[in-house]
């Protein structure tokens, strides 16, 4: 049974189920492995935020499509597009999110500046302490946790192998195939495509490649059921807080607080002074939230380049090996950056330019194997 | 300054407050921590006022001098503080514990050169259709409501499930003047009298449990074994219970209906393994302790540096067991900080581990009626609630096994199953029963990921007074 895959896929995220399944879809034999279970890295644990207001102005194009593609996903993500209010709580807070929440307008999300007073009729359980806001229709958030769920049943019906609890323990590229050693043996494709997010670095540096990939820890925490304190998804001027409250009453806290951890120790720990921090934020925006129960906190590694674009494209290095990680707001954006990865892939032109990480090789002219 | 203690213990029950008063002897500077105002645990659980006609508890008079000594032991006690989160910090080889508690003055800050876990067991629900009903409790919760509050479950109750607080149970609400409808036990006779030979080691346990047998016969207690609820009736109270013989595939057959307005229902017990899990230690999956186990040496050692546990925590052996495996630990944590010579250690260890022996025998008897058994989750009607935080169905868990959910963690992520405010304690292990019913192991199965808080905690609690310059808003991330 040596059967050659046109592409093997190692990460079972956003990214790389969605790359998978737009090179199913254009005529490729794809496998696929995770080490876990689909969807339980990053792409799981986020808060789910599906922001206008926090996206880079540089990836709007491709956060607009990407929450289109959430959008219809619908109901098996739990998507709501409930509009989003982000708060100024200083003067000099205000001057970055009038300049912010600009270029982001400009780039084409539909937000726009609000009042204070605006911000509390939107949203009456808010503090009277706004200085400014601003205010974008579109936003809304998804219930990150069934990403697994959701991208399983898809990769079935595109027909992607999927192996699950399945780690790939090394990869060796050649200028014709890959060899991929994994929990069910060596298998061998065309070409790869690491997916792997804060795991991407050890991989590409286990090919000879060193990426410049960093990792934040990024803090949520959830309350318990409580009666509606908010109908939107709150933020704050300097992307340190999101906030929501899901349909059934639980209120999710995040806002990139850091924790601490290794990808390599397999899961972060929630830090007490940045917890609080955090949590500081979310009651100031929202008094009431002081009565709260808090059940639990948790972590996600986030993978981050030194630009802070991502990194999509060929592995510097070679031809047959690709490499998609880094996608700061990843959870809005990755279904579309699977596609524009695919079809990269697959040979055709993408929609939109991927992010070559060769900008960030030494000696890019002699890079190519 | 904050105080560095020594070592601090989570858990003052028989095997906790044993250590703390052994881990004093040797000098030590000890902080004892527990959940409940007073120190004792499940089994010595202190009644909140001098029973008014006498104690009808059998542990009442051993509970008190457990308090006694640890109230003279010189040991911190800590009274009704929750952990919520526990971190380490500093080398390896000499690690520092801070452990994060909200006591009756707020929230403080232990912090201690060795963490000792003595947290116990949870029991073990297996959902039955009606099991959500207000008057269906566990059989520990009815021990603790019985032994400390002296209130009955109800005025005419059923005892149902696995194991020796079957019995402790019904004795209790007998002697407490209320009524047993009747008591339903999931162990044949003839699994009982195969654990005889073993408890011949503990005659007076032997004897009292017989003395409760007859007791049951004296006031006409109908007594099924072999025998499991399948449907608990009622409305917007308990009215009735449903039971049948229980066959090998989890099926309740010859069903008939009993009247009752309160059941007291747990299918064993399985160590709290929280701590073990948020700090990394590793764990095994055996049956024979009840579930999931810390890994540990012969000291009581576990995998993470400075970290020891004790007690069913440790590993189901029982209330008999639970102080020599706490002196043991103690034992441990004085030599491994140097507060002992090798040949003290030695000698105590040896005298210890006799002792052990000796009390494992029958523990170990008891920890096996305890195990978990899987097939009870075999049968349940589809339109059972597993999870009661989140209202996730025996339905929705099977639907989602079947589109490929593997272990405990990918299931919680699909359904939600486990992520309210219990922390997976109520419905981990049927959960599990479930996806072993699948033909999946319990060592790929896992546990539930634990995350801090370990307990609910009031956000303000962590907030505290503060004004907007007191955060520290670190530099955005570019736009």
């Amino acid at each position: 049974m040596n059967t050659m895959f046109d592409c093997a896929v190692v990460g079972g995220g956003i990214m790389g189920a969605a790359s998978a399944m737009r090179m199913a879809k254009g005529g490729m034999k794809v496998v696929l492995f995770e080490a876990q279970q689909l969807g339980m890295g990053a792409s799981g644990v986020n808060a789910g935020t599906l922001s206008l207001q926090i996206k880079r102005v540089a990836l709007m194009p491709y956060a607009l499509k990407g929450h289109e593609l959430w959008a219809q996903a619908g109901d098996a993500v739990g998507f709501k597009e409930c509009g989003g209010v982000t708060l100024a709580f200083t003067q000099n807070e205000a001057q970055i999110l009038e300049e912010r929440m600009t270029a982001r307008m400009k780039a084409g999300a539909p937000i726009e500046m609000i009042s204070g007073a605006r911000a509390r009729e939107i949203e009456p359980h808010l503090t009277d302490r706004i200085v400014a806001a601003s205010f974008c229709a579109a936003d809304g958030y998804a219930n990150s946790s069934l990403t697994g769920m959701y991208y399983r049943q898809l990769l079935k019906d595109a027909g992607v192998e999927v192996h699950e609890l399945c780690s790939v323990d090394e990869i060796t590229p050649s200028p014709d195939q890959v060899l991929l050693r994994t929990g069910i043996g060596v298998i061998a494709a065309k070409r790869a495509l690491l997916a792997t997010g804060a795991w991407t670095k050890r991989l590409g540096e286990q090919v000879g490649t060193s990426l410049p990939i960093r990792v934040r820890i990024n803090t949520v925490s959830v309350t318990e059921r409580m009666p509606k304190i908010a109908k939107k998804v709150i933020g704050h001027a300097t992307g340190l807080l999101t906030l929501k409250q899901s349909t059934n009453g639980t209120v999710l806290i995040g806002g990139g607080w850091q924790g601490t951890g290794t990808p390599e120790q397999g899961r972060g720990k929630v830090v007490p002074e940045t917890l609080t921090s955090n949590l500081r934020l979310a009651q100031y925006a929202i008094p009431e939230l002081a009565g709260a129960r808090i059940v639990r906190c948790w972590t996600g590694f986030e993978a981050n380049s030194p630009d802070f674009m991502p990194i999509a494209g060929r592995m510097p290095g070679w031809e047959n090996l690709f490499v998609l990680c880094c996608v700061r707001g990843g959870y809005t954006i990755g279904p579309y950056m699977g596609q524009l990865m695919g079809d990269y892939i697959l040979g055709r032109e993408p929609e939109l330019p991927l992010f070559d990480p060769i900008r960030f090789q030494e000696n890019q002219h002699d890079q190519k194997h | 300054m904050t105080e560095l203690f020594d070592l601090t213990i989570l858990g003052a029950g028989p095997a906790g407050a044993e250590a703390a008063i052994e881990a004093s002897n040797w000098g030590l500077r000890v902080a004892v921590l527990d959940e409940a105002s007073a120190a004792g645990g499940q089994v010595y659980r202190a009644p909140q006022f001098e029973p008014r006609t006498g104690p009808v508890d059998p542990h009442h008079a051993e509970g008190n001098a457990l308090r006694e000594r640890l109230e003279r032991s010189g040991a911190t006690f800590l009274r009704s503080h929750r952990v919520w989160d526990i971190s380490m910090s500093g080398q390896r080889e000499t690690p520092q514990y801070t452990v994060s508690t909200m006591g009756p003055s707020g929230l403080t800050e232990i912090q201690s050169r060795a963490l000792l876990v003595a947290t116990g067991v949870t029991e073990r629900f297996y959902a039955r259709p009606g099991w959500t009903l207000p008057g269906v409790i566990g059989l520990g919760a009815a021990t603790a409501m019985l032994k400390s509050a002296q209130v009955l479950p109800g005025r005419n109750v059923v005892v149902a499930g696995v194991g020796p607080l079957l019995s402790l149970v019904a004795h209790l609400i007998i002697q407490g003047g209320g009524k047993v409808a009747a008591v339903v036990d999931v162990s044949p006779l003839s699994e009982w009298l195969g654990h005889v030979p073993a408890m011949m080691s503990r005659p007076d346990l032997l004897a009292r449990g017989a003395k409760w047998q007859l007791e049951l016969a004296a006031h006409r207690v109908p007594v099924y074994r072999g025998y499991d609820i399948s449907r608990i009736i009622g409305t917007t109270e308990v009215a009735a219970v449903e039971l049948g013989k229980l066959k090998k595939d989890g099926t309740v057959v010859d069903r008939f209906q009993i009247e009752a307005d309160a059941v007291c229902m747990s299918y064993g017990l399985t160590p709290a393994t929280e701590v073990f899990r948020l700090l990394g230690a590793d764990q095994v999956f055996n049956e024979e302790c009840g579930g999931w186990v810390p890994v540990l040496d012969d000291c009581q050692r576990t995998t993470v540096p400075a970290l020891y546990a004790a007690g069913d925590g440790a590993g189901l052996l029982g209330a008999a067991a639970a102080p020599l495996t706490g002196a043991l630990a103690s034992l441990a944590v004085a030599f491994d900080l140097e507060r002992i010579s090798p040949a003290d250690f030695a000698r105590s260890k040896t005298g210890l581990d006799a002792k052990l022996r000796r009390a494992a025998k029958f523990g170990r008897a008891m920890a096996k009626m305890a195990r978990p058994r899987p097939a009870l989750m075999a049968a349940i009607p589809d339109s059972t609630v597993v999870c009661r935080c989140e209202d996730i169905t025996a339905g929705e868990l099977k639907q989602t096994i079947q589109a490929g959910a593997k272990n405990i963690n990918a299931l919680k992520f699909a359904t939600r199953c486990g992520m309210g405010p219990c922390g997976g304690r109520v419905c981990g292990e049927a959960a599990a029963a479930m996806l072993e019913c699948h033909g999946i192991k319990r060592s790929e199965i896992q546990q539930f990921t634990a995350r801090p808080p370990l307990r609910p905690i009031l956000l303000a609690d962590v907030t505290r007074d503060f004004e907007y310059s007191d955060i520290p808003l670190p530099e955005p991330a570019p736009a």
